[in-house]
């Protein structure tokens, strides 16, 4: 990849995405005036929405948990030069396995459940994304048509298996029936009231530590072992790796098992912290967001966990912004946020030029190569 | 916290609101959810009363945005859809003074009024219309996703064929896995065409916005197609054979209208075709291709499902 023109890593990583953020909010501001709504009311709405009470932060930080954990799934693949787009599909089937073990081990205590559920979601997320793994690294298939394929097979036996077999008996809803309340993680409105802090009951839940955990462990995983090194290797360069006694397949295989297990633990979130149950396309597309995520966050933990905030923000602060202003109906929403996207992700070497050459003359020494 | 208190505050101060959410297809689709909007529409005409409206992106949204327009002072919130059943449980549960209706699903709570729909019976007169119309003897139906109500439209769709000419050939397609299904009018038309390759001349659609492309397709070709759920015979005169209506609107509109006036009723309401819920459509677009004769038919069926001589089956999932 070339780097057009190199930044002092604050501007990097603070002022250049802000830069873009406001881009994007201007042009927004722009849309929402010539639809006749004043843009100001609509920003702080929109903030108001996303972090103005514990409520709104509540969901906010619900909605960014499963962001982190699809952001951190593309970011381990493309440290080992892939892309993986199925992440809605992996989230679907981890998903099921989360959601099977909660169905049938209701009656176990809860901390025998929840590793049980854990795992069961990473190896059910792991195994959805071992196929488009191993046909890419043994049959050359490209990793990212196999994958965007295994969105819809997995949707496909998902919707076959809640119609036919999961779904609870005389409704017409393709739901299973409700977990039993000991194979469903604590929101985080009851961790804190045991602790004595009050917080109002929101969906966030215990999923939110775990997305964290997943952070840190992908972090030591990716930047801090042996393994790690030969992933960024033979994602940098796969003859090198080759040449260093890295096999670039066996990589490529190990990195989707890990990106498909984190993409899978979005179900702990979705289904055992929040709906309780098996439900159709629970996912909603955070699989494809996750790719947003990662691209915002410079495939790093800690940018991923921004981005997944601000990702967030923008779902709940969204949906708050069209339920009180009418005329700013779901698809603008959704304009909001393509133009974050899209100055954050696609735009991003717009302003880098001219940036780095106004901090060269002010700042002096930071010269651009 | 404040601003919980303000929202609570708020309450004993306004007057009636109405809210209402929509389900996955929003209010546009031009089909179920579009005829839920237009008869909250007309209450607002009717009464000068302004509702609260929301088109949900996921599920979560349902139960805050249910929550939500609870506590900013709605007396009465109808959800749009059975999707919607676990949130109104929730939500119904944590607001006991507020009213709930759902449509297509039923839940069990002292304050949630629950409207259930005969589809099998209007989708049943469809079938019958489509077999009546049909010169080659292959009828085709093209659905949503693959899910119990649609199969309940299925269902009666079939029979209703096959109590007209028990040896007709009916082609059943779904558009999709995902809830993008209902929104592919694309998708909508190649199935149609693909079952007019094979010889079907009628195509019914219980696709929400993908119906479009059916019938959009059957105009094109010169061939058959039957509505769903709003009357859309409007859409291509003389194509659209006639429509299985599914008087959400009026359900929509009762239940605000109900609410106000303080006579609304919790409980488990099922309309078809006795209770005018549901209905094949007949008016002044499709007077050219559903001719007398056929309408006879259709009516005399009509009374006979209505007085229970006719027994239609219904899909259990």
């Amino acid at each position: 990849m070339s780097t057009p023109a190199k930044l002092p890593r604050w501007a990097e990583l603070g002022l250049l995405p802000a830069i873009n953020l406001l881009a994007a909010l201007l042009l927004s501001g722009v849309i929402i005036k010539v639809i006749g709504e004043s843009p100001w009311a609509a920003l702080k709405l929109m903030a108001d929405g996303a972090f103005g009470s514990q409520e709104s932060v509540g969901y906010t930080l619900y909605y960014s948990t499963n962001f982190i954990f699809t952001g951190l799934a593309v970011a381990v693949a493309y440290h080992a030069g892939l892309f993986n787009i199925g992440g809605d599909g992996q989230a679907y089937l981890g998903g099921l396995g989360t959601g099977l073990v909660c169905l049938w081990l209701g009656s176990w205590p809860f901390w025998a459940v929840l590793p049980l559920a854990v795992i069961a979601g990473a190896v059910f997320g792991a195994a959805w994304a071992f196929i488009p793994a191993y046909l890419q690294a043994r049959r050359g298939s490209h990793i990212v048509i196999t994958t965007i394929m295994f969105n819809f097979i997995a949707s496909a036996l998902m919707t076959w298996l809640l119609v036919n077999i999961l779904i609870k008996p005389g409704q017409q809803s393709p739901e299973s029936r409700e977990f039993a309340p000991n194979a469903t993680l604590p929101g985080l409105h009851t961790l804190l009231g045991k602790i004595g802090i009050p917080f109002t009951s929101t969906p966030l839940n215990l999923a939110f530590l775990f997305a964290l955990a997943a952070g840190v462990l992908v972090w030591v995983l990716v930047w801090r072992t042996r393994w790690g090194y030969a992933l960024r290797v033979a994602g940098q360069n796969s003859a090198a790796a080759v040449y260093a006694g890295i096999r670039p397949s066996r990589i490529t295989i190990q990195a989707m098992l890990l990106s498909g297990a984190l993409a899978g633990l979005l179900g702990l979130n979705e289904l055992m912290g929040s709906q309780h149950r098996i439900l159709l396309d629970f996912p909603a597309g955070a699989g494809f967001v996750g790719i947003a995520v990662a691209l915002m966050g410079r495939n790093h933990p800690v940018g991923i966990f921004f981005a997944a905030v601000l990702f967030g923000a923008l779902m709940q602060g969204g949906s708050q912004l069209s339920f009180d202003m009418p005329r700013v109906n779901r698809d603008m929403v959704v304009v909001i946020q393509g133009l974050v996207i899209l100055f954050c992700g696609a735009l991003e070497n717009v302003f880098r030029g001219p940036l780095a050459t106004l901090l060269a003359r002010f700042g002096g020494r930071k010269d651009a190569p | 916290m404040f601003l919980l208190t303000g929202a609570a505050a708020l309450v004993s101060a306004k007057d009636f609101l109405p809210a209402i959410v929509y389900d996955f297809g929003g209010k546009f689709d031009r089909s179920f959810n579009q005829s839920a909007s237009e008869g909250a529409e007309k209450f607002k005409r009717d009464t000068g009363i302004a509702f609260r409206e929301f088109e949900i992106t996921n599920a979560a949204q349902r139960e805050q945005i249910m929550a939500q327009s609870a506590k900013r002072g709605a007396n009465i919130i109808v959800a749009v859809g059975f999707t919607q059943a676990s949130a109104v449980e929730k939500v119904a549960k944590q607001f006991p003074n507020v009213k709930f209706t759902i449509i297509d699903a039923v839940v069990d709570l002292p304050n949630v009024q629950s409207i259930n729909f005969r589809e099998q019976e209007s989708s049943f007169l469809c079938g019958m219309a489509a077999a009546l119309a049909s010169k080659t003897g292959k009828i085709g139906f093209v659905g949503g996703m693959d899910i119990p109500l649609i199969r309940k439209f299925a269902l009666g769709y079939v029979e209703g064929a096959h109590y007209v000419n028990p040896g007709i050939e009916v082609f059943q397609n779904m558009t999709g896995t995902t809830p993008a299904a209902w929104g592919d009018p694309t998708k909508g038309a190649e199935l149609a065409k693909s079952q007019f390759g094979r010889g079907a001349d009628v195509v019914f659609h219980a696709a929400g916005a993908t119906g479009i492309g059916v019938m959009q397709a059957a105009a094109d070709a010169g061939k058959l197609s039957i509505g769903c759920d709003s009357n859309q015979d409007y859409l291509h005169p003389g194509s659209v054979l006639t429509s299985a209506v599914k008087r959400v609107d009026v359900a929509v509109y009762k239940a605000f209208e109900d609410a106000k006036n303080g006579t609304w009723q919790p409980g488990q309401l099922v309309l078809g075709l006795a209770e005018n819920g549901v209905d094949y459509s007949f008016d002044e677009h499709n007077r050219t291709v559903l001719t007398p004769a056929m309408k006879q038919r259709l009516d005399q069926a009509r009374a006979d499902i209505v007085s229970g001589k006719l027994k239609v089956s219904e899909y259990k999932p």
